[in-house]
């Protein structure tokens, strides 16, 4: 395997990639985000995005922020060679919903919240509320790892530059 | 930020290698000897060490009090002292006038001042106390990965030191490139393809 720190820095690109073509999904592939636990999963594009247009050693950022912001400006800073730096997703199955930022370049999963658990009053609400607690950002976690999966394994075939990219140019221009 | 706490942060590692039988000895050895010390009667300005996620001031791993479900459950904790700057700054200047004072002389030589600001700030760290500062982690030990609370460089690599020199286990944090290589069950073809792989250019 790769030096982990040089492996960080120069396939970075992959995460900028992975959270565009996830919006792509979002708006154009539902069905791919619903069939991730027997069609109960929903996805949405929460109330913040940051995009982010390298040229050279030059870094343009742009954020779009706030529950009802459009994301028209995202879309025009993609049509000038901005990708997603930082996307915040909203995860709906049955009546539950997790909300969590994704950062491209590391994958952390920050602002991370699940559906509400119980009270703690004493210790064996401590271990029941743990476990509770990891249960949900494990199911979350889960789904985007299978999109993730999903996003690798079509980045490293010819379907990729073939079908995928041309239909994300598609997306950005429709 | 703890792992109860209604938002989170969450970096995730992959956990490299084995211990040995027993376990739960094993881990709970390893914590013991690599809990947090009581730092209040020197002068370190950082202590590193694991304590425990129910009583993070009180450390306590005997038997399987780290253990939740199939998980292990603790949390590291930095304690740091910090002394405000323009305090060092105040104090420095009054033990500088002093000096002086004592001296006759009209100013200090640059030697002097550096002694009196490593003297000041002896002094004042061992008056100041330390400020913990606490992350949880969640280790799933049979799937080999590991949930940190913080995606703070600092307490990242003070994790990823500690963990190693604890459980001689290291830590693989998990980011896109890594993500695609350990985690998504990738093929060996489609793995050697990674490293070949270059930015995708969406413009037409």
């Amino acid at each position: 395997m790769l030096d982990v720190s040089v492996s960080y820095n120069r396939y970075k690109f992959l995460g900028y990639e992975y959270l565009t073509w996830l919006w792509f999904v979002v708006e154009t592939d539902q069905d791919r985000i619903t069939n991730l636990e027997q069609g109960s999963v929903s996805m949405e594009i929460g109330n913040r995005m940051v995009l982010e247009k390298k040229k050279k050693d030059a870094r343009e950022t742009i954020t779009i922020k706030g529950d009802d912001a459009g994301l028209e400006e995202g879309m025009l800073a993609l049509r000038k060679g901005a990708l997603v730096a930082e996307i915040n997703i909203l995860l709906k199955a049955n009546d539950q919903q997790w909300r969590f930022t994704v950062k491209a370049e590391s994958l952390h999963f920050v602002g991370f919240k699940v559906p509400p658990t119980g009270p703690v009053k004493s210790e064996e609400d401590l271990e029941g509320a743990v476990l509770e607690k990891a249960y949900l950002y494990d199911r979350a976690m889960q789904w985007m790892d299978k999109l993730y999966k999903q996003f690798i394994t079509l980045r490293v075939s010819e379907d990729w530059p073939n079908k995928v990219v041309p239909l994300v140019r598609q997306w950005m221009h429709s | 930020m703890g792992l109860l706490s209604s938002s989170v942060s969450i970096t995730r590692y992959r956990v490299e290698g084995k211990l040995k039988a027993p376990i739960l000895e094993a881990v709970a050895d390893c914590l013991k000897e690599n809990a947090i010390p009581q730092i209040d009667g020197d002068v370190s300005d950082k202590t590193v060490g694991w304590t425990s996620f129910d009583t993070p001031f009180a450390p306590n791993f005997e038997g399987s009090s780290f253990v939740i479900g199939t998980y292990f459950v603790f949390s590291l904790r930095i304690d740091k002292r910090i002394i405000p700057s323009k305090v060092l700054k105040k104090h420095c200047a009054i033990e500088a006038a002093k000096r002086l004072a004592e001296s006759g002389r009209p100013y200090l030589s640059r030697e002097e001042k550096n002694m009196i600001l490593d003297h000041v700030r002896n002094v004042l760290t061992l008056r100041i106390p330390a400020t913990p500062y606490l992350y949880d982690l969640i280790w799933s030990y049979e799937d080999g990965s590991l949930w940190f609370f913080s995606t703070q460089k600092s307490a990242n690599e003070d994790l990823e030191t500690l963990f190693l020199r604890s459980f001689r286990l290291s830590l693989i944090r998990l980011f896109p490139y890594t993500s695609a290589d350990l985690m998504m069950g990738l093929s060996d073809q489609q793995r050697d393809l990674l490293p070949k792989l270059s930015a995708t250019e969406f413009l037409d």
